[in-house]
């Protein structure tokens, strides 16, 4: 029994070897660090969790999606409409229809209820999406962003248009969003060894090849994309939770590109991958923000450089995909080097154990 | 309703979104990439024209010139720095990097211009306005169509007739053995890089006249324009981006005139749905053409 444990643990250790650091970074920050690290670690939680969603499609199928974004905000959208008060909602978004001011639910299956509203919109725009490749692929799904951005502008009866949703109480707290991002992983490594996972890497590697052993790689990406969409609108749902109010251009190009930015530095085909991008970026991203609070406060210059954080978040980003085009991780997961005798797992012999 | 206005219009409309559409797919044929900072290129033009006529002085003329240079300079620039180093790599590096390229480019101006929009001078006769057979048109109209007309015309003699032109067409085509052939890749890919800012560049200038200003975010309309006419029209064909660019054009002042009024705010989202429905029965775009996906190795 004790031999199969811990055969199961060492062949899914890359969980346990990004799960173990993320949880003891959070303990150790809510025991002695300050309320603005705090603070980070929590949205550093909840981006975590959107790149564990994007990596899900995006990793596995090897197409571009930005559509994932606009999935976060379906799912903060839904969400923040069924928590928030009626007498709230009333005030703050005076155009809505009555039907929706007067729904209140609470906070665990309105975010259910969001995510599961994104996978439901994903479904039902997906199918036609999943059958273009390269260019075709990327621009469309560009273009769907921006069609759920127009809406989300647009209909001032639902989102109160492009002005400030607000009301949401602060639920999420650093240790529900490090709940969310552990959840998000072992959905995002469950996905990916499983046997639709391995489909789909398989139709991104070589799609030809995949359709000959019979993958059917419309419905395969398919389903990887819907996945996908339910696991933006959770965390869409955590995070309207933790910011509390937001408009539409919260989930827009910079937003967007930030995701993509964590994902691809890190190396899109791994679990891996995602979340050592995520740090990485995190960490690049708030140290320049310092550096451009401390330049403007200091008044060292005669004007104030906003987006300094942005112009060399690029270059390092370019710099990175220059040094090392997969990633800083690739496209395998971490895996604790093995030493000594390679006995200790039994080997398997045609999907038996030995 | 469809009178000799309302014809000029799409033409013109046509005109300017097909310019912007080449550009995008001269460089799209050839190396595979999605190029995001195209619509900076044209961003950069419309503060050309902004900082030669307010620092300079220049007659205007001169800021056109001026303008077209910095879109080729900064193309070809982004080329050399940027796309080079990660060309050889996935398909998805390349596409970040240019989308990263375009972040850099719109904070540089952010920082060193202001973010604010400036205004863009432009020549005195680009407001005129004129009657042809009944029908008020602005010159400015006009001379896009001709100036596409033009340019396309170039365009093509350019691919026929030159060896530079023929060995791009080739490298779209089969990239490994064009330069089996002994073709220089560096030379092929700066080519339509130059070719590509060039275009941006003259686009820019019937662009920002239509606002007649400039701001950080002036490249990502026209960026999105050129997108979903190239895959409307057919990406693996410079014919296909001219033919989307003209097609998105009717379709677009068809909704402008259709729409109800309270619907028109959402014109961009029918244009996008429709865009897709169309993929959905053709995914290969108006014009099919052998399909190719061989990138530079």
């Amino acid at each position: 029994m004790m031999d199969k444990i811990t055969a199961f643990i060492r062949k899914h250790q890359t969980v346990v070897l990004l799960a173990v650091p993320l949880v003891l970074a959070g303990v150790l920050i809510s025991m002695f660090g300050s309320r603005l690290l705090l603070d980070i670690y929590t949205y550093f939680c909840v981006s975590l969790g959107m790149v564990y969603g994007l990596q899900v499609f995006m990793g596995n199928s090897g197409i571009l999606s930005w559509t994932h974004v606009g999935f976060v905000g379906i799912g903060a959208y839904v969400t923040g409409i069924l928590v928030t008060p009626p007498m709230v909602k009333e005030m703050g978004v005076p155009n809505m229809y009555p039907a929706l001011v007067d729904l209140s639910l609470p906070v665990v299956p309105s975010i259910l209820i969001g995510a599961l509203v994104a996978a439901a919109i994903a479904a039902l725009i997906g199918y036609p999406l999943m059958r273009l490749n390269d260019f075709a692929s990327v621009i469309t799904l560009f273009a769907t962003l921006i069609v759920i951005h127009v809406v989300m502008t647009q209909w001032d009866n639902v989102t109160n248009g492009p002005r400030t949703f607000f009301g949401l109480p602060q639920w999420t707290t650093w240790g529900i969003a490090l709940g969310g991002a552990l959840l998000m992983l072992l959905v995002a490594y469950w996905f990916r060894e499983s046997g639709l996972g391995l489909k789909l890497r398989a139709t991104r590697d070589d799609r030809y090849a995949a359709a000959a052993i019979g993958i059917d790689m419309v419905l395969t990406r398919y389903l990887g994309f819907v996945l996908s969409a339910l696991m933006a609108g959770f965390v869409g749902g955590l995070w309207a939770l933790y910011i509390t109010s937001f408009s539409p251009k919260s989930f827009y190009m910079a937003e967007m590109f930030l995701l993509l930015s964590m994902l691809v530095i890190g190396g899109s085909g791994s679990v891996s991958g995602a979340t050592v991008g995520a740090v990485v970026v995190t960490i690049a991203r708030e140290g320049l923000r310092q550096v451009e609070a401390t330049i403007n406060n200091a008044h060292v210059l005669s004007f104030e450089v906003f987006g300094l954080t942005e112009l060399v978040m690029a270059v390092l980003m370019v710099m990175v995909l220059i040094w090392r085009p997969s990633g800083v991780v690739g496209g395998q997961e971490l895996r604790l080097p093995r030493f000594g005798k390679k006995k200790d797992v039994p080997a398997e012999v045609d999907g038996l154990a030995a | 309703m469809i009178d000799l206005e309302f014809v000029i219009n799409t033409l013109s409309l046509g005109s300017l979104y097909a310019l912007l559409a080449l550009g995008l797919v001269l460089v799209y044929g050839i190396l595979k990439l999605v190029n995001f900072a195209y619509g900076e290129y044209i961003m950069i033009a419309g503060y050309a024209i902004y900082l030669s006529a307010t620092l300079l002085h220049a007659p205007w003329y001169l800021t056109l010139l001026i303008a077209v240079l910095a879109a080729v300079l900064v193309s070809y620039l982004t080329e050399l720095i940027a796309f080079r180093p990660v060309r050889s790599q996935s398909p998805n590096a390349l596409i970040v990097t240019s989308f990263a390229v375009s972040v850099f480019l719109q904070n540089v101006v952010l920082i060193m211009v202001s973010p604010r929009a400036r205004p863009v001078q432009l020549p005195f006769f680009f407001s005129r306005t004129i009657e042809i057979a009944g029908a008020t048109v602005p010159l400015r109209n006009l001379l896009v169509i001709a100036v596409t007309a033009v340019l396309l015309v170039a365009l093509s003699l350019l691919m026929k007739k030159t060896v530079v032109g023929m060995a791009m067409r080739a490298a779209a085509d089969k990239f490994t053995t064009t330069r089996l052939m002994g073709v220089p890749a560096n030379l092929v890919i700066s080519t339509a890089f130059v070719i590509s800012g060039l275009l941006a560049g003259v686009a820019s200038i019937f662009w920002v006249s239509r606002s007649a200003s400039v701001d950080p975010l002036t490249g990502a309309a026209p960026l999105l324009i050129a997108f979903i006419a190239v895959v409307t029209g057919g990406m693996h064909s410079t014919l296909g981006a001219v033919v989307g660019g003209f097609v998105y054009g009717l379709v677009f002042n068809l909704l402008s005139v259709t729409l109800p009024a309270s619907m028109i705010s959402y014109r961009d989202a029918f244009m996008f749905a429709l865009v897709v429905v169309f993929l959905l029965f053709r995914p290969a775009g108006i014009i099919k053409r052998g399909y190719t996906e061989e990138r530079v190795g």
